[in-house]
Protein backbone atom coordinates (compact mmCIF):
# COMPACT_ATOMS: atom_id res chain seq x y z
CA UNK A 1 0.00 0.00 0.00
CA UNK A 2 2.87 2.22 0.58
CA UNK A 3 3.47 3.65 -2.95
CA UNK A 4 0.00 3.75 -3.40
CA UNK A 5 -0.43 5.71 -0.84
CA UNK A 6 2.42 7.99 -1.53
CA UNK A 7 0.82 8.70 -4.40
CA UNK A 8 -2.69 9.50 -2.95
CA UNK A 9 -0.55 12.18 -0.15
CA UNK A 10 0.84 14.06 -3.18
CA UNK A 11 -2.91 14.47 -4.76
CA UNK A 12 -4.04 15.59 -1.36
CA UNK A 13 -1.10 18.19 -0.68
CA UNK A 14 -2.41 19.79 -3.68
CA UNK A 15 -5.51 20.39 -2.35
CA UNK A 16 -4.74 21.75 0.67
CA UNK A 17 -0.89 21.79 2.63
CA UNK A 18 -0.15 19.32 5.56
CA UNK A 19 2.87 18.75 7.34
CA UNK A 20 3.89 15.24 6.65
CA UNK A 21 6.67 13.89 9.85
CA UNK A 22 8.21 10.69 9.50
CA UNK A 23 10.09 8.82 11.98
CA UNK A 24 13.60 7.89 9.40
CA UNK A 25 11.14 5.65 7.90
CA UNK A 26 10.00 5.50 3.79
CA UNK A 27 13.16 4.58 2.13
CA UNK A 28 12.52 3.87 -1.58
CA UNK A 29 8.78 4.85 -1.12
CA UNK A 30 8.46 8.04 0.45
CA UNK A 31 11.17 9.50 -1.73
CA UNK A 32 8.36 11.25 -4.38
CA UNK A 33 6.21 13.20 -1.70
CA UNK A 34 9.28 14.87 -0.02
CA UNK A 35 10.11 16.27 -3.44
CA UNK A 36 6.82 17.54 -3.78
CA UNK A 37 6.31 18.93 -0.14
CA UNK A 38 9.78 19.99 0.27
CA UNK A 39 9.81 22.10 3.98
CA UNK A 40 6.40 20.31 4.89
CA UNK A 41 8.36 16.80 5.07
CA UNK A 42 10.21 16.49 7.67
CA UNK A 43 12.40 13.59 8.97
CA UNK A 44 11.53 13.86 12.50
CA UNK A 45 14.02 11.19 13.46
CA UNK A 46 14.23 8.19 15.59
CA UNK A 47 12.62 10.16 17.95
CA UNK A 48 8.80 9.13 18.45
CA UNK A 49 7.67 10.87 21.88
CA UNK A 50 9.11 14.35 20.03
CA UNK A 51 7.45 14.08 16.74
CA UNK A 52 4.39 13.70 18.41
CA UNK A 53 4.27 16.38 20.48
CA UNK A 54 5.82 18.56 17.56
CA UNK A 55 3.37 17.16 15.11
CA UNK A 56 0.50 18.21 18.23
CA UNK A 57 2.19 21.60 17.95
CA UNK A 58 2.25 21.82 14.29
CA UNK A 59 -1.45 21.22 14.71
CA UNK A 60 -2.59 24.06 17.21
CA UNK A 61 -0.65 26.40 14.68
CA UNK A 62 -3.60 25.43 12.18
CA UNK A 63 -1.70 22.89 10.20
CA UNK A 64 -2.96 19.17 9.81
CA UNK A 65 -0.41 16.96 10.25
CA UNK A 66 0.41 13.16 9.09
CA UNK A 67 3.13 10.99 11.74
CA UNK A 68 4.58 7.79 9.48
CA UNK A 69 6.32 4.85 10.63
CA UNK A 70 6.13 1.12 11.62
CA UNK A 71 3.19 0.46 13.41
CA UNK A 72 4.32 -0.26 16.72
CA UNK A 73 6.39 2.77 16.93
CA UNK A 74 3.95 5.27 16.20
CA UNK A 75 1.33 3.73 18.22
CA UNK A 76 2.93 1.96 21.19
CA UNK A 77 6.16 4.05 21.75
CA UNK A 78 4.56 7.29 22.13
CA UNK A 79 1.34 6.59 23.50
CA UNK A 80 0.84 9.13 26.28
CA UNK A 81 1.64 11.99 23.66
CA UNK A 82 -0.60 10.45 21.66
CA UNK A 83 -2.99 10.73 24.62
CA UNK A 84 -2.25 14.13 25.69
CA UNK A 85 -1.26 16.35 22.85
CA UNK A 86 -2.97 15.16 20.56
CA UNK A 87 -6.44 13.45 21.48
CA UNK A 88 -7.07 15.88 24.79
CA UNK A 89 -7.05 18.35 22.30
CA UNK A 90 -9.05 16.81 19.35
CA UNK A 91 -6.19 18.13 16.91
CA UNK A 92 -6.07 16.97 13.36
CA UNK A 93 -3.06 14.73 13.40
CA UNK A 94 -2.77 11.32 11.74
CA UNK A 95 -0.94 8.61 12.72
CA UNK A 96 0.14 6.20 9.46
CA UNK A 97 1.12 2.74 10.65
CA UNK A 98 2.46 1.39 8.27
CA UNK A 99 2.88 -2.67 8.26
CA UNK A 100 -0.66 -3.65 10.65
CA UNK A 101 -1.00 -6.92 12.28
CA UNK A 102 1.51 -9.25 11.75
CA UNK A 103 2.28 -7.00 8.19
CA UNK A 104 6.07 -6.89 8.94
CA UNK A 105 6.18 -11.14 9.36
CA UNK A 106 9.78 -12.29 10.35
CA UNK A 107 11.50 -9.15 11.01
CA UNK A 108 9.70 -10.40 14.30
CA UNK A 109 6.98 -9.39 17.54
CA UNK A 110 8.51 -5.63 18.11
CA UNK A 111 7.40 -5.07 14.79
CA UNK A 112 4.03 -6.28 14.68
CA UNK A 113 1.15 -4.50 15.45
CA UNK A 114 -1.77 -6.39 17.03
CA UNK A 115 -2.86 -4.13 19.57
CA UNK A 116 -2.68 -1.03 17.55
CA UNK A 117 -6.78 0.23 16.59
CA UNK A 118 -7.89 -1.45 19.89
CA UNK A 119 -5.71 0.59 22.09
CA UNK A 120 -5.80 3.90 20.13
CA UNK A 121 -10.03 3.85 20.12
CA UNK A 122 -9.64 4.01 24.03
CA UNK A 123 -8.39 7.49 23.32
CA UNK A 124 -10.73 10.80 23.21
CA UNK A 125 -11.89 11.65 19.74
CA UNK A 126 -9.79 9.13 17.77
CA UNK A 127 -10.66 7.53 14.55
CA UNK A 128 -9.48 4.55 12.75
CA UNK A 129 -8.80 3.56 9.41
CA UNK A 130 -8.63 0.64 8.20
CA UNK A 131 -7.97 -0.49 4.44
CA UNK A 132 -8.77 -3.61 2.99
CA UNK A 133 -7.54 -2.55 -0.38
CA UNK A 134 -5.18 -0.79 -2.00
CA UNK A 135 -7.81 1.44 -3.78
CA UNK A 136 -9.13 2.48 -0.43
CA UNK A 137 -6.55 4.66 0.21
CA UNK A 138 -7.27 7.85 -1.50
CA UNK A 139 -10.91 7.79 0.16
CA UNK A 140 -9.77 7.18 3.44
CA UNK A 141 -7.09 9.87 2.85
CA UNK A 142 -9.77 12.10 1.61
CA UNK A 143 -12.44 11.40 4.58
CA UNK A 144 -9.44 12.07 7.33
CA UNK A 145 -8.93 15.18 5.77
CA UNK A 146 -12.57 16.08 6.01
CA UNK A 147 -12.75 14.84 9.69
CA UNK A 148 -9.94 17.02 10.76
CA UNK A 149 -9.62 15.14 14.35
CA UNK A 150 -6.96 12.63 15.63
CA UNK A 151 -6.79 9.72 13.22
CA UNK A 152 -4.95 6.59 12.77
CA UNK A 153 -4.39 5.06 9.42
CA UNK A 154 -3.60 1.41 9.37
CA UNK A 155 -1.58 0.39 6.31
CA UNK A 156 -0.81 -3.20 4.82
CA UNK A 157 -0.10 -5.30 2.08
CA UNK A 158 -3.37 -5.88 -0.03
CA UNK A 159 -4.30 -8.68 -2.34
CA UNK A 160 -4.86 -6.97 -5.76
CA UNK A 161 -8.93 -7.14 -6.67
CA UNK A 162 -10.88 -5.26 -9.13
CA UNK A 163 -12.23 -2.48 -7.41
CA UNK A 164 -14.66 -2.04 -5.11
CA UNK A 165 -15.87 1.68 -4.21
CA UNK A 166 -15.19 2.56 -0.48
CA UNK A 167 -17.66 2.80 1.81
CA UNK A 168 -17.10 2.53 6.17
CA UNK A 169 -19.41 -0.38 5.38
CA UNK A 170 -19.07 -2.99 2.21
CA UNK A 171 -20.76 -5.83 1.10
CA UNK A 172 -18.32 -7.14 -1.02
CA UNK A 173 -19.42 -10.84 -1.87
CA UNK A 174 -22.37 -12.78 -1.55
CA UNK A 175 -22.64 -16.67 -0.06
CA UNK A 176 -24.50 -19.51 2.05
CA UNK A 177 -22.20 -20.34 4.26
CA UNK A 178 -23.08 -17.34 6.57
CA UNK A 179 -22.32 -13.82 7.35
CA UNK A 180 -18.20 -12.87 7.90
CA UNK A 181 -17.57 -9.04 8.82
CA UNK A 182 -13.66 -8.92 8.52
CA UNK A 183 -11.43 -5.21 8.58
CA UNK A 184 -7.74 -4.73 7.50
CA UNK A 185 -5.52 -6.04 4.06
CA UNK A 186 -6.59 -9.64 5.46
CA UNK A 187 -9.91 -8.97 3.82
CA UNK A 188 -8.79 -8.77 0.46
CA UNK A 189 -7.11 -11.94 0.71
CA UNK A 190 -9.93 -13.48 1.95
CA UNK A 191 -12.44 -12.07 -0.99
CA UNK A 192 -9.57 -13.21 -3.36
CA UNK A 193 -9.87 -16.42 -1.87
CA UNK A 194 -13.31 -17.11 -1.75
CA UNK A 195 -14.01 -15.39 -4.96
CA UNK A 196 -13.87 -19.07 -6.80
CA UNK A 197 -16.32 -20.68 -4.77
CA UNK A 198 -19.55 -21.62 -5.37
CA UNK A 199 -22.19 -19.74 -3.44
CA UNK A 200 -22.63 -23.02 -0.71
CA UNK A 201 -18.76 -22.71 0.04
CA UNK A 202 -18.69 -19.19 0.74
CA UNK A 203 -19.70 -16.50 3.34
CA UNK A 204 -21.15 -12.89 2.35
CA UNK A 205 -18.26 -11.08 3.10
CA UNK A 206 -18.81 -7.59 4.88
CA UNK A 207 -15.56 -5.14 4.89
CA UNK A 208 -15.55 -2.49 8.09
CA UNK A 209 -13.24 0.04 6.97
CA UNK A 210 -13.51 2.44 10.37
CA UNK A 211 -14.14 2.64 13.51
CA UNK A 212 -15.14 3.61 16.28
CA UNK A 213 -18.89 2.09 15.24
CA UNK A 214 -21.48 4.92 15.83
CA UNK A 215 -25.39 4.40 15.30
CA UNK A 216 -24.09 3.19 11.64
CA UNK A 217 -24.67 -0.45 11.81
CA UNK A 218 -26.03 -1.05 8.12
CA UNK A 219 -29.78 -2.27 8.22
CA UNK A 220 -29.01 -4.70 5.23
CA UNK A 221 -26.44 -6.33 7.43
CA UNK A 222 -28.35 -6.21 10.51
CA UNK A 223 -31.06 -8.25 8.32
CA UNK A 224 -28.63 -10.58 6.86
CA UNK A 225 -26.88 -11.49 10.20
CA UNK A 226 -30.32 -12.55 11.68
CA UNK A 227 -30.63 -16.23 13.18
CA UNK A 228 -27.31 -16.55 10.95
CA UNK A 229 -23.74 -17.67 11.84
CA UNK A 230 -21.94 -14.97 12.02
CA UNK A 231 -18.45 -14.94 12.03
CA UNK A 232 -15.73 -11.40 12.53
CA UNK A 233 -12.35 -11.79 11.18
CA UNK A 234 -9.21 -10.01 12.22
CA UNK A 235 -5.83 -9.35 12.68
CA UNK A 236 -5.80 -7.33 15.95
CA UNK A 237 -6.14 -9.22 19.32
CA UNK A 238 -9.68 -9.85 21.01
CA UNK A 239 -9.29 -7.65 23.68
CA UNK A 240 -10.61 -3.86 21.96
CA UNK A 241 -11.14 -5.22 18.18
CA UNK A 242 -14.09 -5.57 15.95
CA UNK A 243 -15.58 -8.98 17.44
CA UNK A 244 -15.80 -7.37 20.43
CA UNK A 245 -17.50 -3.95 19.04
CA UNK A 246 -19.73 -5.33 16.98
CA UNK A 247 -20.82 -8.13 19.63
CA UNK A 248 -21.53 -5.47 21.65
CA UNK A 249 -23.56 -3.86 18.87
CA UNK A 250 -25.58 -6.65 17.98
CA UNK A 251 -26.68 -6.65 22.11
CA UNK A 252 -27.76 -3.30 21.90
CA UNK A 253 -29.86 -4.15 18.93
CA UNK A 254 -31.56 -7.15 19.80
CA UNK A 255 -30.11 -9.20 16.74
CA UNK A 256 -30.93 -13.11 17.54
CA UNK A 257 -27.76 -14.88 16.09
CA UNK A 258 -27.59 -18.75 15.39
CA UNK A 259 -23.72 -18.65 16.71
CA UNK A 260 -21.09 -15.86 17.00
CA UNK A 261 -17.68 -16.77 16.27
CA UNK A 262 -14.47 -14.35 16.81
CA UNK A 263 -10.96 -15.46 14.64
CA UNK A 264 -8.41 -12.92 15.70
CA UNK A 265 -4.93 -12.40 16.46
CA UNK A 266 -3.30 -15.15 19.10
CA UNK A 267 0.17 -13.62 19.25
CA UNK A 268 2.59 -16.33 19.28
CA UNK A 269 1.30 -19.65 19.67
CA UNK A 270 3.98 -22.29 18.94
CA UNK A 271 7.00 -19.74 19.98
CA UNK A 272 8.23 -20.16 16.30
CA UNK A 273 8.49 -16.57 13.76
CA UNK A 274 7.57 -16.54 10.39
CA UNK A 275 6.19 -14.49 7.52
CA UNK A 276 2.31 -12.71 8.01
CA UNK A 277 1.30 -15.85 6.45
CA UNK A 278 2.99 -17.63 8.64
CA UNK A 279 1.26 -16.29 11.77
CA UNK A 280 -2.53 -16.12 10.60
CA UNK A 281 -2.13 -19.53 9.74
CA UNK A 282 -1.23 -19.74 13.50
CA UNK A 283 -4.11 -17.89 14.35
CA UNK A 284 -6.26 -19.12 12.70
CA UNK A 285 -7.17 -16.09 10.00
CA UNK A 286 -7.38 -18.33 6.67
CA UNK A 287 -10.38 -19.54 4.36
CA UNK A 288 -9.79 -22.61 5.59
CA UNK A 289 -11.03 -21.84 8.93
CA UNK A 290 -13.60 -19.82 8.45
CA UNK A 291 -15.18 -22.74 6.79
CA UNK A 292 -14.43 -24.32 9.40
CA UNK A 293 -15.58 -22.23 12.20
CA UNK A 294 -18.98 -22.23 10.10
CA UNK A 295 -19.07 -25.82 9.44
CA UNK A 296 -18.75 -26.57 13.13
CA UNK A 297 -20.87 -24.39 14.82
CA UNK B 1 1.88 48.69 38.94
CA UNK B 2 5.54 48.19 39.64
CA UNK B 3 7.25 44.67 39.69
CA UNK B 4 7.69 44.12 43.00
CA UNK B 5 4.41 45.27 44.22
CA UNK B 6 3.25 42.73 41.22
CA UNK B 7 5.12 39.86 43.21
CA UNK B 8 3.88 40.61 46.74
CA UNK B 9 0.03 40.90 45.55
CA UNK B 10 0.76 37.53 43.28
CA UNK B 11 2.04 35.66 45.86
CA UNK B 12 -0.49 36.48 48.67
CA UNK B 13 -3.55 35.83 46.09
CA UNK B 14 -1.59 32.62 45.25
CA UNK B 15 -1.72 31.35 48.76
CA UNK B 16 -5.14 32.79 49.14
CA UNK B 17 -6.08 30.67 46.46
CA UNK B 18 -4.40 27.22 47.65
CA UNK B 19 -5.05 27.69 51.31
CA UNK B 20 -9.02 27.87 50.49
CA UNK B 21 -8.53 24.88 48.16
CA UNK B 22 -6.10 23.27 51.00
CA UNK B 23 -4.14 21.88 48.15
CA UNK B 24 -0.25 22.07 48.31
CA UNK B 25 2.59 22.53 45.01
CA UNK B 26 3.15 25.77 46.74
CA UNK B 27 6.79 25.30 46.76
CA UNK B 28 6.67 24.80 42.71
CA UNK B 29 4.35 27.64 42.72
CA UNK B 30 6.69 30.04 43.65
CA UNK B 31 9.68 28.98 42.45
CA UNK B 32 8.26 29.73 39.48
CA UNK B 33 5.50 32.61 39.70
CA UNK B 34 7.86 35.75 39.30
CA UNK B 35 9.13 34.49 35.52
CA UNK B 36 5.57 33.54 34.65
CA UNK B 37 4.51 37.16 36.46
CA UNK B 38 7.35 39.40 34.28
CA UNK B 39 6.95 37.30 31.34
CA UNK B 40 3.06 37.92 30.70
CA UNK B 41 3.42 41.25 32.25
CA UNK B 42 6.54 42.13 30.72
CA UNK B 43 7.30 40.27 27.55
CA UNK B 44 4.94 38.41 26.15
CA UNK B 45 2.90 40.35 22.82
CA UNK B 46 -0.16 39.07 21.65
CA UNK B 47 1.29 36.43 19.08
CA UNK B 48 3.35 34.67 21.73
CA UNK B 49 2.62 31.19 23.47
CA UNK B 50 3.16 30.21 26.61
CA UNK B 51 3.84 26.86 27.73
CA UNK B 52 3.60 25.49 31.34
CA UNK B 53 5.34 21.94 30.85
CA UNK B 54 5.70 21.38 34.60
CA UNK B 55 2.10 21.63 34.62
CA UNK B 56 2.55 21.60 38.24
CA UNK B 57 2.93 25.08 39.02
CA UNK B 58 -0.87 25.47 37.37
CA UNK B 59 -2.09 27.92 40.58
CA UNK B 60 1.24 30.47 39.26
CA UNK B 61 0.10 30.67 35.75
CA UNK B 62 -3.68 30.80 37.15
CA UNK B 63 -2.31 33.60 39.16
CA UNK B 64 -0.87 35.12 36.05
CA UNK B 65 -3.05 35.46 33.85
CA UNK B 66 -5.59 36.58 36.90
CA UNK B 67 -2.81 39.27 37.21
CA UNK B 68 -3.37 40.32 33.71
CA UNK B 69 -7.15 39.91 33.36
CA UNK B 70 -8.01 36.48 31.53
CA UNK B 71 -8.87 34.91 34.26
CA UNK B 72 -11.61 36.34 36.56
CA UNK B 73 -11.72 36.47 40.50
CA UNK B 74 -15.20 34.16 40.24
CA UNK B 75 -12.83 31.48 38.46
CA UNK B 76 -10.30 31.76 40.71
CA UNK B 77 -12.71 30.77 43.49
CA UNK B 78 -13.83 27.80 41.47
CA UNK B 79 -9.74 26.55 42.23
CA UNK B 80 -9.54 23.16 43.24
CA UNK B 81 -13.48 22.98 43.27
CA UNK B 82 -15.82 20.33 41.21
CA UNK B 83 -17.15 22.47 38.23
CA UNK B 84 -14.20 24.29 37.11
CA UNK B 85 -11.39 24.46 34.58
CA UNK B 86 -8.96 25.44 37.27
CA UNK B 87 -7.53 22.17 38.06
CA UNK B 88 -4.46 21.29 39.91
CA UNK B 89 -2.70 20.35 36.30
CA UNK B 90 -3.99 22.82 33.29
CA UNK B 91 -6.92 21.01 31.45
CA UNK B 92 -7.43 21.55 27.14
CA UNK B 93 -9.56 23.58 25.27
CA UNK B 94 -10.72 26.44 27.52
CA UNK B 95 -8.55 29.52 27.12
CA UNK B 96 -6.14 30.37 24.58
CA UNK B 97 -3.36 31.57 26.88
CA UNK B 98 -3.21 27.96 27.71
CA UNK B 99 -2.48 25.96 24.66
CA UNK B 100 -1.72 22.62 26.03
CA UNK B 101 -2.83 20.52 29.41
CA UNK B 102 0.30 19.47 31.01
CA UNK B 103 1.01 17.69 33.86
CA UNK B 104 2.79 14.83 33.03
CA UNK B 105 6.25 15.72 32.85
CA UNK B 106 8.42 15.83 29.22
CA UNK B 107 6.05 16.88 26.92
CA UNK B 108 5.99 20.86 26.57
CA UNK B 109 9.65 20.98 25.30
CA UNK B 110 8.16 19.21 22.09
CA UNK B 111 5.02 21.12 21.96
CA UNK B 112 6.88 24.12 21.60
CA UNK B 113 9.00 22.88 18.80
CA UNK B 114 6.09 22.01 17.28
CA UNK B 115 4.54 25.28 17.55
CA UNK B 116 7.58 27.03 16.63
CA UNK B 117 7.86 25.09 13.21
CA UNK B 118 3.83 24.98 12.70
CA UNK B 119 4.21 28.91 12.65
CA UNK B 120 7.23 29.05 10.62
CA UNK B 121 5.96 26.88 7.46
CA UNK B 122 3.14 29.56 8.08
CA UNK B 123 5.63 32.64 7.88
CA UNK B 124 3.64 33.34 11.24
CA UNK B 125 5.58 35.68 13.70
CA UNK B 126 5.54 34.87 17.69
CA UNK B 127 7.67 33.89 20.10
CA UNK B 128 7.51 30.10 21.97
CA UNK B 129 8.33 30.37 25.97
CA UNK B 130 8.00 26.59 27.65
CA UNK B 131 8.34 26.37 31.29
CA UNK B 132 10.28 23.62 32.48
CA UNK B 133 11.18 22.23 35.56
CA UNK B 134 15.16 21.14 36.31
CA UNK B 135 13.85 17.28 37.46
CA UNK B 136 11.38 16.99 34.60
CA UNK B 137 15.47 16.79 32.65
CA UNK B 138 15.31 13.28 33.41
CA UNK B 139 12.53 12.53 31.37
CA UNK B 140 14.02 11.01 28.13
CA UNK B 141 11.59 12.83 25.17
CA UNK B 142 13.09 16.16 26.45
CA UNK B 143 16.44 15.03 24.40
CA UNK B 144 14.38 14.04 21.89
CA UNK B 145 13.11 17.50 21.50
CA UNK B 146 16.70 19.06 22.23
CA UNK B 147 18.20 17.62 19.61
CA UNK B 148 15.02 18.31 17.44
CA UNK B 149 15.21 21.44 18.30
CA UNK B 150 18.88 22.35 17.58
CA UNK B 151 18.52 20.47 14.40
CA UNK B 152 16.13 22.52 13.13
CA UNK B 153 16.87 25.89 14.75
CA UNK B 154 13.70 26.54 16.03
CA UNK B 155 15.28 30.36 17.07
CA UNK B 156 12.17 31.35 18.46
CA UNK B 157 11.63 28.81 21.20
CA UNK B 158 12.56 30.33 24.36
CA UNK B 159 13.20 27.53 27.04
CA UNK B 160 13.40 28.47 30.49
CA UNK B 161 14.30 26.10 33.07
CA UNK B 162 13.27 26.71 36.73
CA UNK B 163 16.39 25.38 38.82
CA UNK B 164 14.81 24.97 42.26
CA UNK B 165 16.57 21.67 42.96
CA UNK B 166 13.85 19.74 44.75
CA UNK B 167 11.92 17.13 43.39
CA UNK B 168 9.04 14.91 44.30
CA UNK B 169 11.23 12.95 46.79
CA UNK B 170 14.93 14.36 47.19
CA UNK B 171 16.96 16.72 45.43
CA UNK B 172 17.89 16.68 41.99
CA UNK B 173 21.20 15.83 42.53
CA UNK B 174 20.98 13.20 45.01
CA UNK B 175 18.16 11.65 42.83
CA UNK B 176 20.03 12.04 39.08
CA UNK B 177 22.74 13.80 39.68
CA UNK B 178 21.78 16.95 38.58
CA UNK B 179 22.04 20.62 38.86
CA UNK B 180 22.12 23.80 37.29
CA UNK B 181 26.08 23.48 36.60
CA UNK B 182 25.55 20.05 35.00
CA UNK B 183 22.49 20.72 32.95
CA UNK B 184 24.58 23.84 31.54
CA UNK B 185 27.08 21.46 30.82
CA UNK B 186 24.62 19.13 29.16
CA UNK B 187 23.27 21.99 26.45
CA UNK B 188 26.35 23.14 25.74
CA UNK B 189 27.48 19.82 24.19
CA UNK B 190 24.65 20.39 21.50
CA UNK B 191 26.46 23.55 20.29
CA UNK B 192 27.13 21.80 16.61
CA UNK B 193 26.70 22.74 13.36
CA UNK B 194 23.20 22.21 12.14
CA UNK B 195 23.00 21.86 8.31
CA UNK B 196 19.45 23.74 8.57
CA UNK B 197 20.92 26.56 10.58
CA UNK B 198 23.75 27.12 7.63
CA UNK B 199 20.71 27.05 5.15
CA UNK B 200 18.60 29.88 7.19
CA UNK B 201 21.52 32.36 7.39
CA UNK B 202 24.04 33.90 5.45
CA UNK B 203 26.49 34.51 8.26
CA UNK B 204 29.08 31.28 8.21
CA UNK B 205 30.90 30.16 11.37
CA UNK B 206 34.09 30.07 11.79
CA UNK B 207 35.00 27.24 13.19
CA UNK B 208 38.86 26.62 13.48
CA UNK B 209 40.57 23.28 12.81
CA UNK B 210 39.69 21.09 16.22
CA UNK B 211 42.91 20.15 18.17
CA UNK B 212 42.55 16.38 18.28
CA UNK B 213 40.11 15.17 21.20
CA UNK B 214 38.65 18.78 21.65
CA UNK B 215 35.29 19.85 20.36
CA UNK B 216 35.28 22.44 17.40
CA UNK B 217 35.75 26.15 18.61
CA UNK B 218 33.14 28.36 16.94
CA UNK B 219 33.45 31.87 16.92
CA UNK B 220 29.89 33.17 16.60
CA UNK B 221 27.13 31.73 14.23
CA UNK B 222 23.67 30.06 14.23
CA UNK B 223 24.53 26.50 16.38
CA UNK B 224 23.53 25.04 19.40
CA UNK B 225 21.50 26.91 21.95
CA UNK B 226 21.88 30.63 23.42
CA UNK B 227 22.48 29.48 26.86
CA UNK B 228 21.91 31.92 29.94
CA UNK B 229 22.28 31.88 33.21
CA UNK B 230 19.74 34.18 35.42
CA UNK B 231 18.18 34.43 38.74
CA UNK B 232 14.24 33.75 38.53
CA UNK B 233 13.22 36.44 41.07
CA UNK B 234 15.33 39.27 40.34
CA UNK B 235 13.89 41.69 37.96
CA UNK B 236 17.17 42.97 36.33
CA UNK B 237 17.64 39.35 35.41
CA UNK B 238 13.68 38.57 34.16
CA UNK B 239 14.40 41.24 31.52
CA UNK B 240 17.22 39.01 29.71
CA UNK B 241 13.95 36.57 29.17
CA UNK B 242 12.78 39.38 25.97
CA UNK B 243 15.61 39.34 24.63
CA UNK B 244 15.51 37.88 20.80
CA UNK B 245 18.34 36.18 19.34
CA UNK B 246 19.66 34.16 16.30
CA UNK B 247 19.53 30.52 18.17
CA UNK B 248 16.78 28.97 20.08
CA UNK B 249 17.50 30.27 23.67
CA UNK B 250 17.99 28.21 27.13
CA UNK B 251 17.83 30.36 30.55
CA UNK B 252 18.83 28.04 33.11
CA UNK B 253 17.25 30.17 36.15
CA UNK B 254 18.51 29.82 39.66
CA UNK B 255 15.11 29.34 41.77
CA UNK B 256 14.17 29.07 45.26
CA UNK B 257 11.41 26.55 45.87
CA UNK B 258 8.56 28.11 48.49
CA UNK B 259 10.57 31.78 47.76
CA UNK B 260 9.63 34.67 49.81
CA UNK B 261 8.07 32.70 52.44
CA UNK B 262 10.80 31.57 54.97
CA UNK B 263 9.67 27.85 56.77
CA UNK B 264 8.92 27.06 53.04
CA UNK B 265 12.15 28.29 51.16
CA UNK B 266 14.03 25.24 50.33
CA UNK B 267 12.13 22.25 52.16
CA UNK B 268 11.26 19.66 49.91
CA UNK B 269 7.76 18.85 52.01
CA UNK B 270 6.39 22.25 50.40
CA UNK B 271 5.93 20.13 46.93
CA UNK B 272 3.31 18.20 48.71
CA UNK B 273 1.98 19.99 51.28
CA UNK B 274 -1.45 22.46 52.11
CA UNK B 275 -1.10 25.31 54.65
CA UNK B 276 -3.45 25.38 58.02
CA UNK B 277 -4.50 28.54 59.36
CA UNK B 278 -1.70 28.74 61.27
CA UNK B 279 0.66 28.65 58.95
CA UNK B 280 -1.12 30.66 56.17
CA UNK B 281 -1.16 33.48 58.52
CA UNK B 282 2.59 33.52 59.37
CA UNK B 283 2.58 33.47 55.39
CA UNK B 284 0.39 36.34 54.70
CA UNK B 285 2.50 38.34 57.19
CA UNK B 286 5.65 37.43 55.78
CA UNK B 287 4.53 38.56 52.44
CA UNK B 288 2.89 41.87 53.40
CA UNK B 289 5.70 42.53 55.30
CA UNK B 290 8.39 42.65 52.31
Amino acid sequence: MREIFCAEMIKAFAKKPFVFLTGDLGFKALEPLREVMKDHFINAGIAEQNMVSTAAGIAKTGLSVFCYSISPFIYARPFEQIRNDICLHNLPVTLIGNGGGYGYGVMGATHHALEDYGSLLCLQNMHAFIPAFDFDIGAMISRISDLNKPAFLRLGLAQKTAEISYAKWRKVLDGDLGVLIVTGSIASNLLYDFQSEEAGGRPTIWVLGELPLFDDFPQELAQEISNKKLCVLEEHVAQGGIGQMIAAKILAKNIALKSFLHLHAQGYISGFYGSQNFHRQESQLTKEAVISAFKLN
Amino acid sequence: MIFPELQKQARLRLLKMHFEAKVGHIGGNLSSLDAILYLHHNIMQKEDHFILSKGHAAGALYIALWSVGKISDEQLLTFHKDQTKLAGHPVPNWIAEIPFATGSLGHGLGLACGMSLGNKLQKKEGRIFCLMSDGEWQEGSNFEALVFLNHQQLKNVTVIIDCNGLQGFGTTEEIASLNLKKLHEIFAVFNFESPLSLRDTETRHESRPALRGSPPRISMGNTGFEITEINGHEEADLKKLSRASNRPQIFLMKTIKGHGISFMKNQMQWHYLPLNDELYNKAKKEIENL
